[in-house]
């Protein structure tokens, strides 16, 4: 087996988070249109035999959804999305997300698309894995400028689910809803509690053990690079050429 | 029985300052429309994106016919960041009001009811509510106690503009799985939908296509505009075309860049319409 890609570790590391035997079941699992490799990690399941129902919002053939985007909202409203992935421009200690920008309100210095759902999905899947891959001080910050989605509420509050946790391009942590406060989970390789701290804008505690986070093994690599890429050429061409070198991919995209 | 109207015609059935809803770029946007709005000289347009704005809005903004912006978010994908909406947003000439995705629908939904109000989970905790005074957080009055919840105002579009595959000769159309122009349809004051083609018959008699349909009543007048989508996908009539906003996306990174695109891919294309 050739090396392994960071892509790849993110992925099975993101697969084994929604699989922990801590968290809520995973039954159905919606991903947004930006997130080639937690996609990548749903399917990685799926394909290893575990019965998740995977909602990709952007598919354009086979699209889940026929009432239309709100369909996913209504869905989450309900309760009836387990997980979903969110991202931010800034994150910070207590798990907040910026999506809408730097500066004032809404955006004045660096503007970002905006919030999407994140919001109101946040607060109502079951619980959320943020993703992230760049790990540095500029998004990983004390204080976000901005809330597009809170990472806890005030008591009275009603919220079904909170950040479960945080992949970042060096670690993982995990999240503590009852404290509004990140542990250090597992560094991935070549990273250390120190050259994490010094990436990270934000206080986090350490537990005395911090392992490794582990390799994917040989048979999650083979479904990666085979299956799990097969299913994903249509919406990720880019990232199906640059990560599993499928380069044929562009073929259906250039239609 | 409803007879197409000219794309020029229809862009000048917009006035000036109205609310103009919009689907996204994975949504049938009408972005034939978009360029005719800009060839005629739209001005302080309040576009909403239905939930989020895509190639389209950024096109408008970029020529100046926006005033002001509702959405969750203005993007063009995979080829990132919103080139003149961003500009505009840093030079402080657009108005935006930022929003939550099932906000826009929910909002939507009241005006479709005829209700003032819906309520809407989540959002307490976020800035973006912090920044909406029209948006109230009450008390659910269906518990002992406590449990707020926010409440959002009824909003209805002077406009939604949209482009669907095709229309039937009684003036229904055709739009697949994207219901959510449905919604937009329903909700808005007057729905001007550009299409690939008419074609003779009638959706609603045909149990397959029904389901996929908007019913002539919501629909104001009819364009045929060929490839109106694109460069946006249309379900499964033409893919997305990378090629052409990631040349779009280069080029609107400055004033003069956009303004040479304009002339190019939005002007040049009357003159050549009228050879």
């Amino acid at each position: 087996m050739s090396g392994i890609k960071p892509e790849e570790r993110l992925a099975a590391a993101l697969a084994r988070l929604i699989l922990a035997p801590d968290a809520p079941p995973a039954r159905h699992i919606a991903v947004g249109a930006a997130s080639p490799i937690p996609a990548a990690a749903c399917w990685l399941l799926r394909k290893a035999g575990h019965p998740v129902r995977l909602s990709l919002l952007h598919r354009r053939s086979g699209n889940p959804f026929t009432e239309g985007t709100r369909e996913l909202f209504d869905l989450t409203g309900q309760g009836r999305i387990d997980l979903f992935f969110l991202g931010g421009g800034q994150i910070d200690g207590q798990a907040n997300l910026n999506l809408v920008g730097t500066g004032a309100w809404p955006g004045r210095d660096v503007r970002f698309p905006g919030s999407f759902g994140s919001a109101f999905m946040y607060a109502m899947a079951h619980r959320t894995i943020l993703f992230r891959e760049e790990h540095s001080p500029r998004v990983l910050v004390e204080r976000v400028d901005n809330i597009s989605a809170a990472g806890v509420n005030a008591p009275g509050v009603y919220r079904r689910g909170h950040a479960q946790a945080l992949v970042t391009g060096k670690c993982v942590f995990r999240f503590h809803p009852d404290r509004a406060r990140f542990s250090l989970l597992s560094r991935h390789p070549g990273e250390t509690v120190e050259s994490i701290r010094a990436a990270t804008g934000f206080g986090f505690d350490i537990p005395d053990a911090v392992p490794e986070t582990p390799d994917p093994t040989p048979a999650e690599l083979a479904l990666l690079r085979g299956p799990v890429c097969d299913e994903m050429l249509e919406t990720y061409p880019e990232f199906c050429a640059r990560v599993f070198g499928r380069s044929e991919a562009r073929a259906p995209a250039a239609e | 029985m409803t007879t197409p109207i000219s794309l020029e015609a229809m862009a000048a059935s917009v006035p000036d300052g109205a609310l103009v809803a919009l689907p996204p770029d994975n949504s049938l946007p009408s972005v034939a429309l978009a360029k005719a709005l800009v060839r005629r000289g739209a001005r302080g347009l309040r576009l909403l994106g239905v939930p989020v704005a895509g190639f389209a809005a950024d096109l408008l903004i970029g020529a100046g016919c926006v005033a002001e912006i509702e959405t969750s978010a203005v993007s063009l994908g995979e080829a990132g960041f919103a080139p003149r909406f961003s500009a505009a947003v840093r030079a402080g000439t657009l108005v935006v009001r930022d929003c939550t995705c099932p906000a826009v629908h929910t909002m939507l939904q009241a005006a479709e009811k005829g209700v003032p109000f819906m309520p809407l989970r989540g959002l307490i905790g976020s800035d973006i509510l912090a920044h909406r005074p029209d948006w109230k957080v009450s008390d659910n009055p269906y518990a002992a106690g406590g449990d707020p919840i926010v409440l959002l105002p009824a909003l209805q579009p002077d406009v939604a503009i949209f482009h669907a595959v095709m229309a039937d000769a009684e003036g229904n159309v055709w739009l697949g799985r994207r219901r959510e122009c449905a919604t937009i349809a329903h909700a808005s004051k007057r729905a001007l939908v550009t299409v690939e083609r008419v074609v003779p018959g009638n959706f609603l008699e045909d149990e397959r296509l029904a389901p996929g349909t908007i019913n002539a009543t919501y629909v104001t007048d009819i364009a045929i505009a060929e490839r109106g989508a694109h460069p946006v996908a249309l379900l499964d009539e033409y893919g997305f075309d990378a090629g052409y906003v990631a040349d779009y996306a280069r080029m609107a990174k400055t004033e003069a860049g956009f303004a040479a695109w304009l002339a190019r891919e939005v002007f040049g294309q009357r003159a050549a319409a009228a050879e």
